[in-house]
């Protein structure tokens, strides 16, 4: 039977699937940041920069999408985090709003600031992207710090009448002060300057750029295992938020997170398939100099890692976006949810996804039969 | 002070959602105008063979993908703000008003973005009619953008399909069909998307007659010409039928903005529309019997009409409908600004009440405060208004921009029916002056589109849902020096990124297609 409890969880899965192919998209914006280390003349940079610019809208839409689906399954998760956390989220839609005439604008005559300008943006962009995303979704693990009080909307009288309220005035940018969520930041950016390397040795067709792209799989790799770990080892040491699945009394547990691993076996097998396709896809293509499809274990593996990590925060009686100044104010899957009636209807809506699915694929192999040249550019009749 | 310092940050909030929202509209209309514009030229390709049809749909889509990135780069800032500026919004409605936004990323967003890197890249890759499709379904996905867009919009308006559930304080949606069906999304719809093509019509007949009067590339303009002034009358025309749809939807759910709009204090039986007019500065209030008017040339009983699909119905005014007193058209008497204010106030207490009885067990006061409640929901929002004059939007504003709205479209059925004459006639080459007409209409075009949403959002004032929440109760607790800030940065944004789209835009227009 599909009762509530059913679909909050099948709406909790699909925001961290959604989460998971987000950050694997986000290869785009790691490529954004190595433009000028990774491609040195400007052809290279055309290249690079096209290869990037065919893929730039899937990573957007998915964030757009991303933000709807929360909006439309977790409602309250939107108005507290997004209204609270300001300028994290500030700070991210700008970086995307500057990426998405970047491409567009960069090569064509008349646009004022120079292609230099652009570049830039797609570098801000490639940073702050990856970055903040990362740390934002550290303080599901971390905790942040608002206060619920709904009854507030009608506390005549009061000196606020807004029903979720960010108990700092940093509106999210204390989430820096917290080293575990820089790693988590870095663990992304890094992965994401990974993915971008191994997407370049997987399409593009250039000796120089490909050999390059091979050894910042290694320079990037690392640093990316380093973070990650350190995040993934503290996170699972540290106490976290667990809820009574009979009072709903949320409370710090120790080992949390681990017992979570522990306790959904499932979950911690397939994350675990995910952090060993993602080793295969960096080592192989750093280590064997034929093997190219490094970004299908990879790209697959970051799926599977993210999709499992955020099932973790919000699974098996867990607070997904937890509040340590406000214990009982944090959020879960359960109280933080849209109604019965909402996710039936979106579950319903989710079911075109394959179908979505579908057509992506075929537009990916129809422009990518053969690798990309910078000769096939003209050709194509659009090039950036 | 604190509530001095909530109103600066509720109004900054408003203005940045404007300021997006204005320029994310810039941008818009003309990607749905030129969607349709360059898919006709391409089908006429398809079926003719003919390479310079290629060449005129190739350049148009140059045009579209130089305005379609500024779209996009200025659409994801609607999107979130909803929740970073109006968390108490998000929070009351989310329920209801995040499907359609989720809904719209996964049914509209990746169709055009998927289908659009074909139609610019696929050109070799593809057949003929592959690429066809693709730019068609760019169109489609452009269009089922708009539609669930505008769902969410009319929702605002006019919220059907819902119920409060004062457990979870929130509207929680019981039916998604009266959601997307709502009559007045649909209407919302046509006009906008209608007008969105008029406005890419004017666009394209405009540039093309700039190559007449610089004598270059004339083929190319022609053609153009040829496919724009059709698919611009018809255009229009579609626009003054759900032009008057819109009119009669407005009278029907939202009777303060169609007074606002027409200036309209002293409600009346057999109203006539104002057709021209000039208000008068010296109304200041909305009862102090001042005439609102100078001067006002009226169409009598149109008014009525339109509103009600009756001549000799009674549109109340601005003053009516804040003293009550006389009959709706369900045979009920309104209420008045007071007994309304009173019973979302009973409503705002029993629902504190209702709170309070459930964290303490007592279920049966809790089911009394519910019943109460639920007889008080359709007033809710005026609970938070605190005078008659909250109840009321900028009247000027509303007026003046509705007029030029509906003067211009009209303007435009001529415009376009005088262009596709004497294109037949095969006389717009040499008819300079209409060139000029055609160049400079395009501004007309822009601002009519504007000011048509500035009516609509406007008018609406004080509600960000009507009778439901009004804007003071909507908004985040970021406070005012935050929001400045953001403002600010989006506003240099904004205007940066427009200054460069333009000059892009004139660039590849003076280079122009090469034939």
């Amino acid at each position: 039977m599909i009762t509530y409890e059913f679909l909050q969880n099948y709406w909790w899965f699909i925001i961290s699937l959604l989460g998971g192919l987000l950050v694997f998209l986000l290869f785009v914006q790691g490529g954004q940041s190595m433009i000028n280390s990774i491609s040195k003349t400007e052809d290279e940079k055309k290249l690079v920069i096209n290869a990037l610019g065919r893929k730039w809208e899937y990573t957007f839409t998915t964030l757009v999408t991303f933000g709807g689906a929360f909006f439309a399954s977790f409602p309250l998760f939107y108005a507290t985090s997004f209204g609270g956390a300001y300028w994290v989220w500030m700070l991210l839609l700008f970086s995307f709003v500057v990426q998405a005439v970047s491409y567009e604008f960069q090569s064509k005559p008349g646009n004022v600031f120079g292609p230099k300008t652009y570049r830039a943006f797609l570098f801000f962009n490639g940073i702050v992207g990856t970055f903040v995303l990362g740390v934002a979704v550290a303080t599901f693990f971390t905790g942040s710090e608002f206060t619920i009080n709904k009854v507030n909307l009608v506390n005549l009288g009061a000196s606020t009448n807004v029903m979720s309220g960010w108990d700092n005035s940093l509106h999210g940018l204390e989430a820096l002060g917290n080293p575990r969520n820089w790693c988590l930041g870095l663990a992304v950016l890094f992965l994401a300057r990974t993915l971008a390397s191994l997407f370049f040795v997987n399409r593009l067709d250039h000796d120089v750029l490909h050999e390059r792209s091979r050894r910042y799989t290694l320079y990037n790799g690392i640093p990316f295992v380093v973070f990650f770990l350190a995040f993934l080892i503290w996170t699972l040491v540290s106490d976290g938020y667990a809820v009574d699945p009979d009072t709903k009394i949320v409370s710090m547990e120790s080992y949390k997170y681990l017992n979570n691993f522990l306790q959904m076996p499932v979950v911690l097998i397939i994350f675990l398939i995910g952090v060993v396709a993602v080793l295969w896809g960096v080592l192989g293509t750093a280590l064997n100099k034929s093997f190219n499809k490094g970004i299908w274990f990879a790209g697959i593996g970051t799926v599977l890692t993210v999709t499992m990590l955020l099932l973790v925060a919000g699974y098996n009686n867990t607070a997904y976006y937890p509040s340590y100044t406000n214990l009982q104010s944090s959020l879960t899957v359960q109280n933080s949810s849209s109604s019965e009636f909402t996710l039936t209807a979106m579950s319903i809506v989710s079911l075109l996804v394959p179908f979505v699915l579908a057509y992506i694929v075929y537009a990916w192999r129809v422009l990518e039969k053969k690798k990309m040249k910078l000769e096939d550019l003209a050709e194509d009749g659009h090039a950036y | 002070m604190d509530l001095l310092l909530n109103a600066a940050a509720v109004d900054w909030a408003r203005g940045q959602f404007a300021l997006t929202a204005a320029y994310h509209w810039i941008f818009v209309p003309l990607t749905l105008g030129l969607a349709v514009i360059m898919s006709i030229m391409e089908t006429i390709y398809v079926r003719t063979g003919d390479e310079k049809w290629k060449k005129t749909a190739k350049f148009w889509q140059i045009i579209f993908g130089i305005n379609f990135a500024i779209g996009v780069a200025t659409g994801i800032i609607m999107e979130f703000q909803f929740g970073t500026n109006w968390s108490n919004y998000s929070l009351f409605v989310g329920d209801i008003f995040g499907a359609p936004l989720a809904i719209e990323g996964i049914v509209a967003f990746f169709l055009e973005a998927t289908f659009i890197s074909i139609m610019f890249f696929g050109w070799t890759r593809v057949s003929k009619k592959m690429h066809l499709f693709s730019t068609w379904m760019v169109t489609l996905g452009a269009t089922l953008s708009a539609f669930w867009i505008l769902v969410a919009n009319a929702w605002m308006q006019y919220p059907i399909g819902m119920e409060f559930n004062p457990e979870t304080m929130r509207n929680e949606m019981v039916s998604f069909w009266a959601v997307a069906g709502s009559p007045v999304a649909i209407n919302k719809f046509f006009h906008t998307v209608t007008s969105s093509w008029g406005l890419g019509a004017a666009f394209v007949v405009g540039v093309s007659s700039w190559y007449l009067i610089k004598k270059r590339n004339q083929d190319f303009a022609l053609r153009s010409i040829k496919v724009a002034a059709i698919f611009g009358l018809i255009s229009f025309i579609l626009i003054a039928i759900t032009g008057d749809g819109s009119g009669y939807q407005v009278a029907q759910k939202q009777p303060m903005k169609l007074a606002a709009m027409e200036g309209l204090y002293e409600g009346k039986e057999g109203a006539g529309l104002v057709a021209v007019g000039l208000l008068n500065p010296k109304k200041e209030a909305y009862n102090d019997n001042v005439d609102p008017y100078i001067f006002k040339v009226e169409l009598p009983k149109l008014l009525s009409l339109m509103g009600y699909r009756n001549l000799n119905a009674f549109v109340p005014g601005i003053k009516d409908i804040i003293d009550g007193g006389y009959t709706l058209q369900d045979g009920t008497t309104a209420l008045s600004f007071k007994e309304k204010r009173d019973r979302g106030l009973l409503a705002h207490k029993a629902l504190a009440d209702f709170q309070q009885a459930k964290s303490e067990g007592r279920d049966a006061d809790a089911a009394n405060f519910e019943t109460i409640i639920k007889d008080n929901y359709s007033y809710f929002g005026y609970g938070f208004l605190e005078k008659e004059e909250d109840m009321i939007p900028n009247v000027p504003l509303t007026f003046y921009m509705f007029r030029f709205m509906v003067i211009v479209g009209g303007y435009f059925i001529l415009f376009f029916a005088v262009v596709w004459y004497y294109h037949r006639k095969k006389k717009l080459e040499n008819f300079t002056a209409l060139q000029y007409v055609a160049l400079w209409s395009i501004a007309l075009a822009y601002l009519a589109s504007q000011f048509g949403w500035v009516v609509a959002e406007m008018g609406r004032q004080p509600w960000t849902i009507q009778d439901v929440l009004p804007v003071q109760a909507a908004a985040s607790a970021v406070s005012a020096g935050n929001v400045i800030t953001t403002f600010i940065l989006f506003a240099v944004l904004f205007t940066v990124l427009l200054v460069a789209e333009v000059t892009i835009m004139l660039k590849q227009i003076r280079k122009g297609p090469d034939f």
